[in-house]
């Protein structure tokens, strides 16, 4: 082994343990461009993701996954794997030592399938070996004789099927009655059916992680995840393990968007090298992280609209399905939040709104980017064109008449209390400067760089949609985060501060926030990021645009506290009483501790000499409700709103489009980093886009027909169009800052909005997303 | 018998030239890629494994100074040529003017497509300094990022042609 190897025996897992600095002339506190301090290793290539974790002597483990979508498992024969040389340990069902399923909100899916496999991928088996190719030649060696079964692949008739889970077909059923709609008609009625394929996530890096024994019967896993605490109460009670005994650490994480939140390999890898007595690291290929996480729902949806002749939306019924997959992931969630947004950010009085999260053989969905909100925005802005149209009234005031408002009413009986500028994206989105291009430009053609379009055949079209979607968690769920904060005097004689926190960096840039916040709070400059880890309490997860709010709040609040005792301390040593009305006397400004009567202060160097201060604050956010019989309930905490104008291109006879601009007006609360906000923004934009026009998880039988970055198209920088971003800027009252997340927004009704512009240039119908090239030239509506 | 026997027969021992220094690999499997034989056997994982079929672009290293993805480059047929890898941009851990303008341009988010991309930047740059920004975005479209949607990217590139003509 090359010296080069030796090197990294500490583990890159383990050196990213050591956590972050700020760089020394990086700084900016609460609304600045501040730089993220984990940007230097990242654009050197030294940041340690969870696929660069090396610990010496470690083994590489693999999966063995079901090539049906449903069969009869009649046997497993691992014999041929465990017979080859390098191959350490083969593991089935019959390995698992404790609870033979997880899940993230229901423990409905098996470690590894024993009697029956429900879906294409699902795990059969597990080896470890001594180098990658031999864990993949094991995995062929292992002989299991399958029994196919015919699969269920269609989420309505699974209703009626038989059921292919002991939980039965149904995952979730929810109905919304809202106000009187037995007894209402509106004067203009539209309906449609609207369809919309799966979306992988498509994060760069791939599921990957290294377990490493602790030679006492626990692991510690260094992994990329958006949720530490419910990987490791998972991996625990599969491995019947203390959860104390399962330590996770977050290793650098290339993207998420929502496919980390379930496991994957964690508990595979842990027992890999729990029953090797070495450290395991597993690494997905392209491939194998198609099967290996949950997708975006796929959804059919039948919407009938009504409407008084003025444009007032008086009733919106809706049936919404969506197809689960194999296993329950956060079906449950995703289906709550359909119906909850189902008629759009739009005052409707009556509703009724019908869901089903189904289960079939298909790949498991479950989180990603925009949760449940993406399918019925497409479905209900596309009614409020049809009824537009019906109307003869322009889309734009269509919406800006029925926009929701802060005092409004949901379907689900909620009061919006919060900020609701729906009319300020509105007008925002609709009202930016028009694309200023060149038109004769070949590049800029659809097709792009094929330059197959023909310029005189190419159309223009405008498109507008309105979306929202809740913050944090809902129905009830106790969601909060927990944060410590110690400030003392560093190396060099200047504040240091440390933040731990286990909320999962995977991209947003809360670490750069975290900064902000304590430079902010504290004065300290220098600020310490201690590695998300389970050694703190839980931080949740890294989803529903809840870490600014929820983590950001933990720091804040343990900041507070930090405050508190320092000034406490210098109220104590200088003999100050800082009760009852005196207790602002003394104030934290500008790095010193001030008398805000008399006028002394000291500096926060010197206030730190007896030792660090240190505070712990965990962070709730209000309590809801979960839904009554009728879907009625305060069951959400905040709301956030956007709207998108899409600007297209299209080849009507090739079926090609390019979408040359987007523009939106977004709700942001309040930018804590404005600039990380237009990298959501346009990061968001591009998952819409790709939604839109190109990307789906195409399957055949319950098989997926393109499991790879050949055959599932993600935009390339060719593809993204100018994305000009007005960010709405009125704080919301309970948040930390008034800021709300940023970051799914921009992935709800950016799709929506590049149909309805399709739809103009081409005058198509166009119900289902995404909008392949043969629904265009052969004008499949 | 040694638990390597199942490989032995389809190993080789042979050297690279990477960044300017000479690397030995030592039973190496024929079958590794570059990337593969970079990340695992040389302690150099700044090219990354995200599709490893040449799609993505995050493992762009250049080759005899040539941009290729090294996943699909097999190690051994590396011998002879001179490898130069993101680890090998910019001199004892200074940030080159690319990295730099990533930085401030606030075009890295998860960050694992960036290492690629700051080859491919270089590369680009070098050979067509005053690229308009089609041909910027057509240049770097075999890079593939999930996260930025390209537009601090976009700006990044710009900032350093600006700076290198002002020079």
């Amino acid at each position: 082994m090359r010296s080069g190897q030796r090197r990294r025996t500490t583990t890159a897992a383990q050196a990213s343990a050591t956590g972050t600095t700020t760089r020394e002339r990086v700084g900016g506190g609460i609304g600045s461009d501040a730089e993220r301090p984990d940007g230097v290793p990242k654009v050197q290539g030294r940041f340690g993701f969870s696929s660069d974790a090396f610990a010496e002597g470690m083994l590489w483990g693999r999966t063995l996954r079901s090539p049906h979508a449903a069969a009869r498992i009649r046997s497993i024969d691992t014999s041929g794997a465990e017979q080859l040389d390098g191959v350490e340990v083969v593991i089935t069902a019959a390995d698992v030592p404790g609870r033979a399923t997880f899940g993230l909100e229901h423990p409905d899916q098996p470690v590894f399938a024993s009697d029956v496999v429900r879906y294409q991928g699902e795990p059969v088996a597990a080896v470890a070996a001594v180098h990658p190719e031999i864990a993949r030649r094991a995995v062929e060696a292992i002989a299991v004789d399958y029994e196919p079964l015919d699969p269920l692949i269609d989420a309505e008739a699974a209703v009626d099927a038989d059921p292919i889970h002991p939980d039965g077909n149904v995952v979730r059923h929810i109905e919304i009655v809202h106000g009187t709609p037995d007894e209402i008609t509106g004067s203009v009625v539209v309906e449609g059916t609207y369809e919309i394929g799966m979306q992988d996530q498509a994060f760069m890096g791939p599921e990957s992680g290294l377990a490493i024994p602790d030679g006492d019967g626990g692991v510690d896993l260094y992994i990329s995840t958006q949720w530490l605490h419910v990987d490791r109460d998972q991996v625990a009670a599969c491995l019947a393990l203390e959860p104390e005994q399962v330590r996770l650490t977050l290793s650098g994480v290339g993207g998420a968007f929502g496919a980390r939140e379930d496991v994957s390999l964690q508990v595979h890898v842990c027992l890999l090298a729990l029953r090797t007595g070495q450290p395991v690291k597993m690494v997905y290929s392209r491939e194998e992280s198609f099967f290996g996480h949950v997708h975006r729902h796929p959804a059919r949806m039948h919407y009938r609209h009504h409407a008084d002749h003025d444009g007032t939306l008086v009733k919106v019924e809706a049936s919404l399905w969506f197809d689960g997959g194999a296993y329950a992931s956060s079906s449950t969630a995703v289906i709550s939040n359909a119906c909850s947004f189902a008629p759009g950010p739009y005052r409707v009085a009556h509703a009724h709104v019908r869901g089903w999260a189904m289960r079939t053989n298909n790949p498991p969905c479950g989180a990603m980017r925009g949760f449940g909100s993406v399918q019925v925005c497409m479905a209900h802005e596309a009614q409020m064109d049809k009824l537009a149209a019906a109307l003869d009234i322009d889309p734009v005031e269509l919406r800006l008449s029925n926009a929701l408002r802060t005092g409004d009413q949901l379907i689900t009986g909620q009061r919006i209390t919060g900020v609701a500028p729906v009319a300020e994206c509105i007008r925002a989105a609709a009202d930016a400067p028009p694309l200023d291009d060149d038109r004769d430009e070949p590049l800029r053609f659809p097709g792009g760089t094929g330059r197959t379009a023909d310029r005189h055949h190419v159309r223009r079209g405008t498109g507008v949609a309105v979306g929202f979607k809740n913050l944090m968690y809902s129905e009830g769920f106790d969601d909060f985060s927990t944060a410590a904060v110690r400030l003392e005097v560093g190396a060099d004689g200047a504040p240091v501060a440390t933040v731990h926190c286990a909320a999962a960096e995977v991209g947003q840039g809360f670490v750069t926030l975290a900064q902000q916040i304590v430079r902010t709070e504290l004065w300290a400059q220098v600020v310490h990021l201690h590695q998300a880890d389970t050694a703190i309490g839980s931080a949740g997860s890294t989803s529903a645009s809840r870490q600014t709010w929820m983590s950001g709040g933990a720091v804040q609040g343990a900041c507070d506290r930090v405050r508190e005792r320092l000034l406490q301390r210098v109220a104590d040593r200088r003999g100050i009483d800082l009760t009852g009305a005196r207790r602002e006397v003394l104030a934290l400004r500008d790095g010193e501790i001030r008398h805000v009567d008399d006028g002394w202060s000291v500096p926060l160097g010197e206030a730190l000499e007896d030792g660090p201060v240190e505070a712990n604050y965990e962070h709730h956010h209000v309590r809801t409700d979960p839904f009554d019989e009728r879907g009625q309930g305060d069951a959400h905490v905040s709301f956030v709103f956007a709207a998108h104008r899409a600007v297209v291109d299209v080849d009507p006879e090739l079926g090609l489009v390019r979408v040359q601009q987007l523009t939106t007006g977004q709700d942001v609360g309040r930018a804590l980093n404005p600039r990380a906000v237009i990298g959501q923004i346009e990061g968001g934009i591009a998952q819409g886009v790709g939604l839109a026009v190109m990307e789906e998880i195409v399957l055949d039988e319950g098989c997926i027909a393109n499991p790879s970055f050949t055959d599932y198209l993600i935009p390339t920088a060719l593809d993204m169009p100018v994305v000009d971003a007005t960010l709405i800027e009125q704080p919301e009252p309970g948040a930390p800052y008034g800021a709300k997340g940023v970051g799914e927004p921009p992935t709800i009704s950016s799709t929506p909005a590049v149909v309805a512009a399709i739809r103009d240039a081409t005058g198509l119908d166009l119900r289902r997303v995404p909008v392949r090239p043969d629904d265009i030239a052969l004008r499949r509506s | 018998m040694t638990r390597h026997d199942t490989l032995r027969e389809e190993s080789v021992a042979y050297g690279l030239h990477i960044n300017g220094r000479d690397h030995a690999v030592q039973a190496g499997w024929l079958g590794e890629s570059l990337l593969y034989v970079l990340r695992e056997r040389l302690g150099l994982p700044g090219a990354k494994n995200a599709c490893e079929q040449g799609e993505c672009g995050s493992c762009s290293v250049l080759l005899d100074g040539v941009l290729v993805c090294s996943c699909c480059v097999l190690a051994a047929d590396a011998v002879g040529s001179d490898v130069r890898t993101v680890e090998g941009m910019g001199d004892d851990g200074e940030l080159t003017d690319v990295q730099q303008a990533f930085l401030e341009a606030g075009a890295v988010q998860c960050g694992f497509c960036i290492p690629g991309l700051i080859v491919a930047v270089h590369d680009l740059l070098d050979r067509r300094p005053d690229a308009d920004e089609l041909s910027v975005r057509e240049a770097i479209s075999g890079n593939l990022c999930r996260c930025t949607g390209y537009g601090r990217i976009l700006a990044a590139v710009a900032a350093v042609q600006r700076e290198r003509a002002g020079a």
